[in-house]
């Protein structure tokens, strides 16, 4: 993780889907452009869809890491207003 | 009153109800898609010539019950006025389904839309021993049910890694639900026979290192009714549209050379065999 610079964090793990998407989306909503959000969230189906709603939405995805806990964190540039 | 004949009706979509002298009009419905155009004469028609409501049938069909037999002609010129056709029923080719795929929806491999109207265009109405009939869905979430058709066309994804695209984020790897990607030394390896063609790695990857092509998985045999068997998928990767219609061709052709009166693909592909269908097959596959 050491490559971004972060500049807020959001833990979708206490949430099921779809709400993991619209958390990550509401704190994507809070940073202005080009600031970068992380986010963890957990295996099966967070890890399979929330990246895809997330460049659906016209945001960049610079990295996925693995983490020691068995989450995956996403790290994601905002794009638009 | 003259003699009616009930099985040119029928065949015409005019459905005979139970009210002696009613029928239930099918429409001719291509894919689930139909204009505001269509809508406003059908609902003209519906509130004109029969009770005042249609019923939207299992397959995307729209029927609209309480026509009365005297006033069939006079229904059809003026559905023909809004643009709408009668459907058919019996032995014969029947109404195409699709979901409205890669047009619309943001998970579709393939154009569904247009894929049934070409399948419309070339087969609808066509006699055959029995009923036939086609369905296309856009990808592997199957929404239109493919396999529960005599011929099933699912829409998928040829997939190839770019590598000069790629950021190596891993995305994929995880968007992958049957575990066929992994990561090795920043180089994403596919394995390609675990790969379904889903096309999930392509559509969540952010940079679009991917060269994808739309293809097809064909079902043949489905059916759902008084029998229920799931299509079966006996074919290689189709690539190109050409080569889909190759492999429709053959199977309806298979149908109508071998079937029995009343007999569903399903019941000739086991009383003939299924290696004699898959031989006509492979030979239209690889033209």
């Amino acid at each position: 993780m050491a490559d971004f610079v972060i500049d807020d964090t959001v833990d979708i793990t206490d949430v099921v889907c779809p709400v993991t998407f619209v958390k990550a989306k509401v704190a994507l909503e809070e940073l202005d452009e080009g600031q970068v959000l992380a986010i963890r969230m957990n295996d099966g189906e967070p890890v399979q869809n929330v990246p895809r709603s997330i460049k659906e939405e016209g945001h960049q995805i610079l990295k996925l890491n693995t983490n020691e806990d068995g989450t995956y964190t996403l790290i994601v540039k905002k794009v638009g207003e | 009153m003259a003699e009616v004949d009930y099985g040119t009706l029928k065949k015409g979509g005019f459905m005979r109800q139970k009210q002696k002298d009613n029928f239930s009009l099918r429409l001719a419905v291509v894919g689930g898609t139909l204009t505001a155009e269509n809508l406003k004469k059908i609902a003209e028609v519906a509130e004109r010539y029969g009770d005042g409501y249609v019923h939207l049938t299992s397959r995307q069909g729209v029927e609209i019950p309480f026509i009365k037999l005297k006033d069939i002609e006079e229904v059809k010129d003026s559905l023909a006025e809004g643009g709408c056709k009668p459907g058919v029923c019996g032995p014969r080719v029947r109404t195409v389904t699709a979901c409205q795929g890669s047009q619309i929806c943001p998970s579709g491999n393939i154009d569904t839309t247009d894929i049934a109207q070409k399948l419309n265009d070339r087969y609808f109405g066509r006699e055959l021993p029995h009923k036939f009939k086609f369905g296309v869905t856009g990808c592997q979430n199957n929404c239109l049910k493919a396999e529960e058709n005599d011929v099933g066309i699912k829409g998928a994804l040829d997939v190839k890694w770019k590598e000069e695209a790629c950021i190596n984020c891993g995305v994929c790897a995880k968007a992958c639900r049957e575990n066929a990607i992994t990561i090795e030394d920043g180089k994403v390896v596919v394995d390609y026979d675990k790969c379904n063609f889903c096309g999930r790695c392509v559509k969540s990857c952010p940079t679009d290192a991917w060269d994808a092509n739309s293809a097809y998985i064909v079902s043949f045999g489905g059916t759902f009714g008084n029998s229920i068997y799931k299509g079966e998928d006996m074919l290689p990767l189709i690539t190109t549209e050409e080569q889909l219609f190759r492999v429709t061709d053959a199977a309806i052709q298979f149908f109508a050379d071998n079937a029995k009166p009343s007999e569903r693909f399903r019941f000739t592909i086991d009383r003939v065999g299924k290696d004699k269908l898959y031989k006509v097959l492979k030979e239209a596959y690889d033209g």
